[in-house]
């Protein structure tokens, strides 16, 4: 026998179950434990890479499952990643007059 | 009871608060943007006192990190919560995550107090300087999170919610989890990196 329920109005707007939520932040503890595990293993030269990969990615996942930017208007992605682009731009910009990327 | 509801959707049927918040966090971006750097330009600077990799405790720090990410979970439940207007879950995801962040915030102040013990002052050096100002900015922006939450599980308990319920713990949650995906970056420049 099948319990299927009538997704909520939230999981409708959203595309997000809880149980989704969950699946979410199992992934991001896994990829949090990759990431600790570059303190005590070695990747050679993999190891920066890797490190800023799963950064990106765990960054991506908790603004656009958690924070729903995904499923919400682009009127709020443009204005969010319009700031965050902006301060990379500037700061990468800011650092490499400082020839930090030289050092 | 019931809420005081005041509609904020515009001509454009984006919601002002939403538009106003998202704004607010793309201009937090160019804030924390600028501590990362000077963080990174200076955190190769001791001229006295310990260096990064005497004083960094990793597998504590990941803990602090494990729990911070575990609190964006039970945001987004109390936002979920708030969706399907289940008052008893909202105040108890609140609540929840309120007590991870103080958890955080706990283990950043036994952190600090311990780095200070092994000689690591806010004008030791550059690094020091700099570590701070980025990690205790964080760190009051957790602070004035926890605030937030706890004033609306006793507003929720009120019932005097301005504006719409699950709108107002979305707002909440928004910040929430601009923190969390902060220290996600922190974690990884600041302590995972060596210099």
């Amino acid at each position: 026998m099948t319990t299927e329920t009538a997704p909520s109005t939230h999981e409708k707007e959203h595309g997000m179950s809880d149980a989704g939520y969950i699946r979410i932040a199992l992934i991001l503890a896994a990829i949090t434990a990759l990431e600790v595990s570059t303190y005590y293993v070695d990747f050679g030269v993999l190891f920066l890479p890797a490190l800023l990969i799963m950064m990106v990615v765990k960054f991506v996942m908790v603004v656009s499952y958690f924070m729903h930017l995904k499923f919400d208007n682009k009127v709020f992605s443009f204005l969010f990643y319009a700031g965050l682009f902006l301060a990379v731009g500037v700061y990468i910009a800011f650092l490499a007059t400082f020839k930090f990327f030289l050092q | 009871m019931t809420d005081v509801t005041h509609d904020h959707a515009s001509s454009t049927g984006i919601s002002n608060v939403k538009l106003g918040m998202w704004a607010f966090l793309g201009s937090e971006c160019l804030l924390f943007g600028g501590l990362i750097s000077t963080y990174m330009l200076y955190r190769g600077r001791v001229t006295g006192g310990p260096r990064p990799s005497q004083i960094f405790d990793i597998p504590f720090t990941s803990v602090s990190s494990f729990i911070l990410l575990m609190s964006s979970l039970t945001m987004v439940l109390a936002v979920s919560a708030a969706h399907k207007e289940d008052d008893r879950k909202i105040n108890l995801w609140l609540t929840v995550t309120a007590l991870l962040g103080a958890t955080f915030v706990g283990g950043q102040v036994y952190e600090f107090t311990a780095f200070y013990k092994e000689g690591l002052g806010f004008s030791t050096s550059l690094f020091g300087s700099s570590f701070y100002t980025l990690t205790g900015f964080h760190g009051v922006h957790v602070t004035v999170g926890i605030i937030m939450l706890m004033s609306l599980v006793g507003i929720l308990k009120r019932s005097k919610v301005p504006g719409k319920k699950a709108e107002v713990v979305e707002m909440i949650g928004l910040y929430w989890h601009f923190v969390d995906i902060v220290w996600i970056i922190i974690f990884t420049l600041v302590y995972l990196i060596p210099v």
